[in-house]
């Protein structure tokens, strides 16, 4: 019997605003524990929230780039359960009328387009952070994220692979980024995700049971996660065993899910309407100042690219998929940079140090002029590709100006063919057997020769240059 | 409506984080079964095309702008803590 | 004369004559609390040392010309119900569970008396998380009535109205989720005012019920009790539920003439349950206000008896929330297990009296799944119609008018039995709270040798015609003027 995978994902994102959702405490990451904390959102008794705006325009804003629906009537409800990161013992949510509705994204998975339905993003507000001290029975708190605003964005069950729900994941990320309500930085929490996965026998219209997946640290944990959980899961209903409502968490060093606990029924959050707040109601003027402020997305970037710039789809696709990159790159193309070459330095060179590296495009010194300015040095032919290396490398760990590099350090090239005949010259006394070699029909030898010249020259010689002069030399041998 | 048992007496106990004696239990399922009854009144009345109201003024789009205000000093934050460490809310661990 | 048998703006004008000190009304009250409170219990906590040093330095103020005359409140000792945020001041709300708890904040209007140079002279006994009607669930210890010392003096601000009916202080501040201003100002022969939903800030005020709890002032007169309301009214960008409306001047509003004025009386409020006596009183003050040019006519509130079990599940299941944050993690008292579930159960089942206890049940157990809609979303339609009850008579009527409770003041231990004989005390009062609209009590007299209060109830944000017609028949009677020998 073979099997159809279903999985639906739901997505943690915390906005970028400047204070939490309802109090002004701020929501800088990294503050020392319980600094950033206030009666309000350590839920003293008698305090009351009161509603950040921006919190409701980023909200409005990535429902809106979700293609979801806004509810013009939108509330808040309190979501009671007891722990000790919820300080107030409720979380104020939203239950019925979230701000987002009906939305959906487009993936591509092995050259395939597919759309995801989104059924809802809401707005709420963050838990504290919990430390447990390993076998010291207690735990520690810091309230320092607690009241941090969260959109919570839940996807159909939609999503048929692994595969798919990585796309899903980058394609999310990347709207979240170009939007700019979230940084989305997963190491520091600000993008979360669960996973509910399930299996059913291909053809079968009912979902089976399904088991919720936790502690997804990595877009590349999710994957992993949800493959072995296809596994496991298939493995369970080929051998008759029951696959039970679980939430189970995926342990990286283990590479396999931990049962964390078995779900009895659904957990009652006894949701009311949150008194302390005012129902929202959002007009047409608030909608459209909203949707003016939402620059291009990932997508449409990708079709300019290829049908504006010329650039190869798969060119387009990498280019786009974070905001960054992409940032860089229109950067690159106002300073008048050749979107091929700007677009393959990036793809090649950037990307590939940038991952030895670990960094961000925004974290290393190089800079879009820099770039664009040692591509107009090569195509000028005042450097070589292979010299252009080295000042890339002085670029991107430096920064600077590539003119003053290629000054500074004598790298400009050798196009004079006076100078070039020298060592041309020169190289070919040195090693007659490889000129014999070559007259004997071995053209390989010339290989030997041009690099000899090329170290001679210390790599700066125009390679067209010194190829011509061989030939012509050798030819007079 | 069905009695109150004691098992739901339970269960409600358990969602608010309390502990009664048997016999507490026995005696709130008996108060919790006469006040719902009481509340069973409510039932007398057509509501069907009743809006139900949670705020009783119509108020609306009550918002304030994204400014960071000053945070409480840690001292005081952590002044009430029942029990501290490094500057953390120490709590019993959770059982899981 | 007691000091305290003045009006606050005769006390402001002794004060600003030279008369008396900042000190000597602050001394007076400690004194009379030393006298009386033994007997009546209605300080939770003292704040002796610093009210005498802020006595000190603002009679230094006066002395020197620099005290504001136009802020009547000026120097004057106040009492504050134990539920409301003092900055220095332990607030326990009555209960085990906050024992230990300092706050790190005032409550917004503590904050306004405080900038108006009032002088907290302490806390006011209360019932425990103002869930109660007759002060006897305080954890702490009795509340009793000064008018007669063997019954209860209402609640849940029984602290706050027997320490004003007592004469320890000449005004205080309470709150009224179902009733807990009016009918302890009934039972104790004070003036109480509920005001408008959204009129006062709740901020710093622990959360009973948040969409009908309010801050109001209990005092001895009706324009003593428009001088508080005057401070404590306004918007607060801390409390999204209070209204951005201006303030209108309560003062002007007291200007005895309430001749044209319409009035209704709901039969409801005085239908079988409502004694005889307090019915007498009711009729006789009616007869007073017929007498001063206002028309009293008999109107219906017909879903008021549907108020009360609406109003106690409302209540309870906010409660349940509101009261959930109390759970020994961040403050208050914490009994601690070795793990973290027990720990929860155990601090909240010690920490938390019974009737407490009982409410969170019943809110949770309203709140739970399947039963949601049945009792919360039912009761909530319930809350629309009573609402509707009031809009339709308050286009014909400018006020309405009836008793603000069914009985004079009841035995201490007498209801304490039953649960629902204790919550129909409430059965005139909690209907205000559900509507959102504003009443006040006045004394109207006694029965049975104890005090009636009359029971005034406005428009949404009308609190100045509700002033009108209290202070008309409060000027036209001498009720106000009696006070219990103790």
């Amino acid at each position: 019997m073979s099997f159809e995978t279903v999985i639906g994902l739901e997505v943690h994102v915390e906005l970028k605003t400047n204070s939490k959702i309802f109090c002004g405490c701020s929501t800088e990451f990294g503050a020392p524990p319980n600094t950033h904390t206030c009666p309000v959102c350590l839920g003293h008794p008698g305090v009351l929230p009161v509603l950040n705006k921006q919190a409701v325009d980023f909200a409005m804003k990535a429902s809106m780039a979700l293609n979801c629906d806004i509810n013009r009537l939108t509330k808040f409800d309190r979501k009671n359960y007891f722990y000790p990161d919820n300080p107030k013992a409720y979380q104020i949510s939203q239950f019925d009328k979230p701000v987002g509705e009906n939305g959906w994204i487009e993936i591509e998975v092995n050259g395939e387009k597919k759309k995801i339905g989104i059924t809802r993003l809401h707005l709420e507000e963050d838990a504290g952070k919990l430390t447990h001290a390993e076998g010291e029975g207690y735990s520690l708190v810091d309230y320092n994220r607690v009241g941090t605003p969260l959109v919570e964005i839940v996807s159909e069950p939609d999503i048929r692979s692994p595969e798919e729900a990585y796309a899903y994941l980058e394609k999310l990320k990347a709207i979240m980024q170009y939007t700019e309500v979230s940084d989305c930085k997963m190491e520091e929490g600000s993008l979360r995700c669960d996973a509910n996965v399930s299996l059913r026998p291909k053809g079968q219209k009912e979902f089976g049971t399904k088991t919720e997946l936790k502690n997804l640290n990595s877009f590349t944990h999710v994957q992993k996660g949800l493959e072995y959980e296809e596994k496991r899961q298939e493995k369970d209903l080929l051998n008759g065993v029951k696959i039970l409502q679980e939430t189970r968490r995926w342990d990286d060093a283990g590479k396999k899910t931990i049962l964390m606990r078995v779900k009895e029924g659904s957990d009652d959050y006894r949701y009311f309407p949150e008194p302390d707040l005012e129902n929202l109601y959002i007009n047409d003027e608030w909608i459209e100042r909203v949707r003016e402020s939402i620059p291009e997305l990932p997508d449409a970037r990708q079709k300019r690219y290829i049908k504006k710039l010329g650039l190869p789809e798969y060119d387009a696709k990498v280019l786009t998929q974070q905001k960054a990159m992409s940032d860089f790159f229109e950067e690159g193309l106002e300073l008048d940079g050749p979107p091929k070459q700007l677009s393959n330095w990036l793809m090649g060179e950037v990307s590939a140090y940038l991952n030895q590296n670990g960094k961000e495009i925004t974290e290393v010194p190089l800079t879009p002029d820099g770039l664009v300015k040692m591509i107009q040095l090569i195509e000028k032919g005042t450097i070589s590709s292979k010299i252009a290396k080295k000042v890339f490398k002085e670029l991107i760990e430096k920064g600077g100006d590539p003119e003053k590099i290629v000054k500074d350090k004598g790298l400009v090239q050798i196009s004079d063919e006076g100078e070039i005949r020298q060592m041309v010259v020169k190289t070919l006394d040195e090693n007659p057997q490889s000129v014999d070699d070559y007259k004997n029909g071995k053209d390989k030898a010339i290989g030997f020769l041009v690099g000899q010249i090329m170290k001679a020259s210390k790599g700066k010689a125009n390679p067209q240059v010194v190829n011509k002069l061989l030939v012509e030399e050798i030819k007079q041998r | 409506m069905e009695r109150i048992t004691k098992n739901q007496v339970k269960h409600v106990a358990h969602l608010a984080r309390l502990e009664f004696t048997e016999e507490e239990i026995e005696k709130f399922a008996f108060e919790l079964d006469e006040i719902i009854n009481f509340a069973e009144q409510l039932n007398e009345l057509e509501t069907d095309n009743v809006e139900p109201t949670s705020h009783v003024l119509d108020v609306q789009n009550v918002l304030r702008e994204d400014e960071v205000k000053p945070s409480l000093p840690r001292e005081e934050t952590l002044r009430n803590a029942p029990d501290q460490k490094d500057g953390q809310f120490k709590v019993p661990s959770v059982l899981e | 004369m007691e000091l305290f048998d003045h009006t606050l703006s005769d006390l402001h004008e002794l004060l600003h004559k030279q008369e008396v000190t900042v000190t000597d009304l602050v001394k007076e009250s400690f004194k009379r609390i030393k006298e009386v409170d033994d007997k009546v219990g209605a300080f939770l906590l003292l704040n002796e040392e610093n009210a005498m040093a802020q006595a000190k330095k603002l009679d230094e103020q006066l002395s020197e010309g620099k005290a504001d005359p136009s802020e009547i409140l000026f120097g004057l000792p106040v009492g504050i119900k134990d539920n409301m945020m003092t900055l220095g001041m332990k607030t326990t709300a009555a209960s085990q569970i906050l024992d230990n708890f300092e706050p790190v904040y005032n409550a917004t209007a503590v904050e306004k008396l405080i900038d108006a140079n009032t002088i907290t002279v302490g806390k006011l006994n209360m019932d425990e998380f103002a869930m109660g009607s007759s002060n006897e669930n305080s954890s702490y210890k009795l509340c009793r009535n000064p008018w007669d010392l063997s019954r209860v003096p209402g609640g849940s601000s029984g602290g706050s109205a027997a320490a004003v009916a007592s004469g320890q202080v000449p005004f205080t501040l309470g709150s009224d989720t179902g009733g807990s201003i009016r009918e302890p100002a009934a039972f104790c022969g004070v003036v109480g005012l509920k005001p408008t939903y959204g009129r006062v800030s709740r901020y710093g005020l622990i959360a009973f019920a948040s969409s009908l709890d309010q801050i109001g002032p209990i005092t001895r007169t009706v324009e003593d009790n428009a001088y508080v309301m005057q401070k404590i009214a306004g918007h607060d960008h801390r409390d999204s539920t209070s209204v951005d409306k201006p303030v209108p001047d309560y003062l002007k509003a007291l200007t005895g003439d309430i001749k044209g004025m319409k009035i209704g009386v709901p039969k409801e409020f005085l239908a079988a349950g409502v004694e005889d006596g307090v019915k007498a009183r009711i009729k006789e003050a009616l007869a007073k206000l017929e007498e001063l040019g206002a028309t009293c006519e008999e109107v219906s509130l017909p879903h008021s008896k549907y108020a009360l079990p609406a109003y106690y599940i409302l209540s309870s299941s906010e409660a349940s929330a509101n009261l959930a944050r109390f759970d020994g993690i961040r403050y208050g008292v914490r009994k601690e297990e070795n793990e973290l579930l027990q720990t929860y159960k155990k601090t909240r089942s010690e920490g938390f009296g019974d009737e407490v206890k009982r409410r969170i049940m019943l809110g949770t157990f309203a709140l739970s799944s399947g039963y949601y809609d049945a009792y919360y979303t039912k009761a909530q339609k319930v809350r629309t119609l009573v609402k509707e009850d009031f809009e339709d008579l308050f286009l014909q009527y400018d006020v309405l008018i009836g008793p603000t409770t069914p009985t004079v003041p009841f035995k201490i231990g007498e209801n304490v039995e039953d649960p629902l004989t204790m919550y129909v005390n409430d059965i005139l009062t909690n209907l205000m709270n559900l509507a959102g609209v504003p009443a006040i009590s006045v004394p109207c007299g006694q029965a049975d040798g104890l005090p009636v209060g009359l029971q005034i109830i406005g428009k949404h944000f009308d609190e100045e015609t509700v002033y009108k017609v209290a202070h008309a028949f409060e000027q036209a009677t001498d009720h106000h003027k009696m006070k219990p020998e103790l």
